[in-house]
């Protein structure tokens, strides 16, 4: 599907800064951002910025991938449970994906998700990679 | 509520329809339908269709499919909850008749996939997940599901044997089903040997892009006795939701939307879940049945697979699970699939099911379960058989 | 004083070696490797480019600056030859992702390899004028060279950032020298994908004539001669030049050493002597003279001379160093997943 620049532009705060809500009463912090916290429906919270480091909770390889992704595949995605407990799902790159594992640790890194063919526009944002420093 | 009763079905041609149209799939259904009933009229049309938009281009399609059954003016409505689409419409129905609102309505579903390039296929399906959090980043349906079979299998022990057996099991099935996309068998060594999507599944774990219609008439009990046909009834209907995006998951390896969907059901039914003596349940892919399994209550968490490798959710055995082939073998047009569901359980109660798929013992009790995405919805009606 | 507060690289993890490419274009691979004095090069996957190594870079630079509030950040520029658009800035996207917005100038140099360290002079000089508390100059390529050309076995990938400051320097700035003449040894035209060259004509009249004109005058301005450096580093297209360049000015091989990078990395173009800098800056001590010349095609080089504060020691560690990025967790590729990373290969739209 096309990336209309506003869609991804209002993302911003959450693809680059990886910017997430922290309920005032539960404490609880979600990403992407909410304006009401589903377990409380408490609509007070501050902005937190995640940790860039966590590890994998489970994992696939996609083989046959969309398209986007072709030069990339296969690709691992990963769902990962980041230092302060918010999980968030991405691609885990720079890796041999037969060597991916459930407990990896990981560590986040600012990289291009997605290219709109040769001329239209550069989505960025944040994927996995193998921590090994 | 009044009483609400099933009293006749159809079906298109699923598979590769080349030959024909989204507008005509669901027409050979729902023509199907009102013949296998004998009804006269139809007092609305509630359709199960997931994206007509992205696979075919065509929205507002509810009147058009009215019209083009011959039907034109009646109330019709489009109802969506991806890959639940169909049980969501016949929930529709349900809801519609059970109020007095109207008392012979049809609950059908349709899906022509094949319309488009697969890679554009894909991404139709893939709208069911979160966009901007999960597709954004590269998911795909099989991936999806691949990660809650990564970490139930980590959880449970859940062995690649299990899900082969799922798919042996379906296909053994839908072999018998005149309807089926591949009514044919498979063995454990060629799922096992078939090419990998995304780990652990494989193209035999997945269920197909099939072209395809259903249709159900709902009605109430004075009109189903009238007609003179079997019929069914329709003790409880269900529906949960969840969060779309597996990551804000609590679990990974339970489904949250259909455990809600089945208590829910089974509440209004009064019946507890040991009494269903089989179910339609949806497996988009095979760790998806050992998952519902697990979550409609009918098994213990982790003891899904153990179970269904025993051979219990066989056509003869304690918990016959998919009779029909599932979304496996039978196909899976998505937003037909809840309503082809419902067809299985019909026969299946009035003991017509075709080729000696039927199961022993004359059933009474039978589910549907049909889930829209990953598990961020889920439907589960239950029915029996009218004496 | 003004100078450098915080510094960091960031390396593609991927590499391909020269055996690699020779075979596909019937090269003689030992005579390359000798040559170029250039063993691999580094090659940035389809989902990195310029904007994601100067992020990468910068957090890493942020990490070494200390405690420093992002919005106290003035400016912030990028110079590479490779920015991922030719209208749309690079600069904007760093900003946004370290939360540098709004309050702060923004705009892309270019300068064929010596874009990163004019971006580096123009940082310093806003903070010498005391214009803002830090500005913010990276040094970013993810350069192509045409395929079956030499510079295919040296266009590499690489960023280095710098956020500049007066207060808590590491590494205080004592002179600069900028020297530049028009001298066309390398072109990209304008819609075209790979970059020309001169050929032989790159070396004596544009990049040895620039980077000892830029030396020797700093050298000069400086009053100070090769043997008070602790270390050196030029810009290095390959390892050849970086070395003979050096030894030609009365450098030794120990004090280029450490910054002498293009052997295992290639030629990070704009990201070449500013990288060079951070290895050095990681294992430098308190006091230490570093000298650093670079150079862009058409032509010109920046010469600076830094000295290292005590500052150094503690802040070393506080990101990876370059070394380990250079050396550790590498991922080798064979031409074709080179040439698919790199967009070489045909497909549909």
């Amino acid at each position: 599907m096309k990336m209309f620049v506003p869609r991804n532009w209002r993302e911003y705060p959450s693809r680059y800064r990886l910017e997430a809500s922290r309920f005032t009463k539960s404490g609880t912090v979600y990403y992407p951002k909410r304006m009401v916290d589903p377990e409380t429906g408490d609509t007070e919270q501050e902005t937190v910025n995640l940790p860039l480091s966590g590890k994998v909770l489970t994992y696939t390889v996609i083989r046959t991938s969309p398209d986007q992704w072709k030069d990339l595949a296969p690709y691992a995605l990963a769902i990962v449970e980041l230092e302060d407990g918010t999980r968030m799902m991405g691609q885990l790159t720079d890796c041999n994906v037969e060597e991916v594992s459930i407990g990896m640790e990981v560590r986040l890194e600012f990289r291009r998700v997605q290219t709109e063919g040769h001329s239209g526009v550069l989505s960025y944002g944040h994927k996995f990679v193998p921590k090994w420093y | 509520m009044r009483s609400v009763c099933v009293v006749g079905v159809g079906m298109s041609k699923w598979g590769e329809v080349w030959r024909m149209s989204f507008r005509d799939l669901h027409t050979e259904a729902a023509l199907n339908a009102i013949r296998d009933a004998g009804v006269d009229r139809l007092d609305a049309l509630y359709v199960g269709c997931m994206s007509g938009g992205l696979f075919v281009g065509q929205e507002h399609l509810a009147s058009l499919l009215t019209d083009y059954m011959g039907m034109r003016g009646i109330p019709a409505m489009r109802v969506e909850s991806a890959c639940a689409s169909g049980g969501m419409a016949f929930r529709a129905a349900f809801i519609e008749v059970a109020s007095g609102m109207s008392d012979i309505v049809m609950a059908s579903g349709v899906e022509k996939m094949t319309d488009c390039a697969p890679d554009d296929a894909t991404s139709a399906l893939a709208s069911a997940a979160d966009q901007e959090y999960e597709v954004f980043h590269g998911a795909t349906f099989p991936g999806l599901y691949a990660m809650m079979a990564h970490a139930h299998m980590a959880k449970y022990g859940t062995t690649r044997e299990m899900l082969s057996a799922v798919a042996v099991k379906n296909h053994q099935n839908g072999a018998k089903n005149p309807v089926a996309q591949y009514p044919f068998e498979i063995t454990r060594e060629q799922v096992e040997k078939s090419v990998m999507i995304a780990d652990p599944l494989r193209i035999l774990d997945c269920s197909p892009i099939t072209d395809g219609a259903a249709a159900v008439i709902v009605t109430t009990e004075e009109v189903a006795k009238s007609l003179g046909k079997p019929y069914i009834k329709v003790l409880g209907s269900g529906v949960g939701t969840d969060t779309i995006a597996l990551a804000q998951r609590q679990d990974l390896t339970t489904l949250r939307a259909v455990t809600l969907a089945a208590q829910r059901a089974l509440d209004m039914a009064g019946k507890k879940i040991d009494e269903i003596n089989f179910a339609e349940v949806h497996d988009c892919f095979t760790i998806a049945e050992i998952m519902v399994a697990e979550a409609i209550g009918k098994y213990e968490p982790g003891k899904a697979g153990q179970a269904i490798l025993a051979g219990e959710t066989g056509r003869e055995g304690a918990f016959p699970i998919n009779t029909s082939g599932g979304l496996k073998s039978k196909g899976h047009p998505v937003g037909a699939t809840g309503i082809a569901q419902v067809v299985e359980v019909y026969k299946q109660l009035t003991g017509i099911a075709e080729n000696g798929r039927q199961i022993p013992g004359s059933p009474t009790i039978g589910m549907t379960q049909n889930m829209g995405g990953s598990g961020g919805s889920s439907v589960v009606h239950i029915m029996e058989v009218a004496s | 004083m003004a100078g450098i507060v915080g510094y960091g690289a960031h390396l593609p993890r991927h590499r391909i070696k020269v055996e690699e490419i020779a075979k596909v274009w019937g090269a003689d691979a030992p005579s390359y490797k000798r040559g170029l004095m250039l063993r691999e090069k580094s090659v940035p996957p389809p989902d990195m480019d310029t904007i994601t190594l100067s992020v990468e870079a910068t957090r890493n630079a942020l990490k070494r600056a200390g405690s420093i509030d992002p919005k106290d950040i003035g400016a912030i520029y990028i110079g590479s030859e490779s920015h991922p658009y030719a209208v749309k800035p690079s600069g904007t996207v760093v900003a946004e992702a370290i939360g540098a917005t709004p309050d702060i100038h923004c705009a892309d140099f270019e300068f064929a390899c010596k874009a990163g360290t004019e971006a580096m002079y123009v940082a310093l000089s806003h903070i010498e004028a005391g214009q803002m508390k830090y500005a913010l100059a990276i040094a970013a390529d993810t350069s192509q060279g045409a395929p079956s050309d030499a510079l295919e076995f040296s266009a590499a990938a690489g960023a280095g950032a710098f956020i500049m400051g007066n207060d808590n320097v590491i590494a205080e700035i004592l002179y600069t020298h900028s020297y530049m003449t028009d001298t066309p040894d390398f072109w990209r035209r304008e819609h075209q994908f790979y970059p020309q060259h001169g050929s032989r004509f790159t070396g004596e009249e544009a990049y040895f004539a620039h980077t000892k004109g830029a030396s020797r005058a700093i050298l000069e301005k400086s009053g100070m001669k090769p043997s008070d450096f602790a270390y050196a580093v030029f810009h290095q297209p390959n390892g050849k030049f970086h070395q003979r360049v050096a030894l030609e000015l009365g450098f030794t091989q120990e004090q280029i050493d450490p910054g002498w990078l293009a052997p295992v990395l290639g030629n990070t173009y704009s990201g070449a002597s500013p990288i060079g800098l951070t290895a050095i800056l990681d294992i430098a001590k308190p006091g230490d003279l570093v000298f650093m010349c670079s150079y862009g095609s058409g032509s010109g080089s920046d010469a600076f001379i830094w000295k290292v504060t005590d500052r150094i020691d503690e802040v070393r560690d506080a990101a990876v160093r370059t070394s380990k990025l250079l050396e550790e967790n590498l991922i080798y590729v064979d031409y074709g997943t080179y040439a698919k990373f790199r967009h070489k290969i045909r497909k549909n739209d």
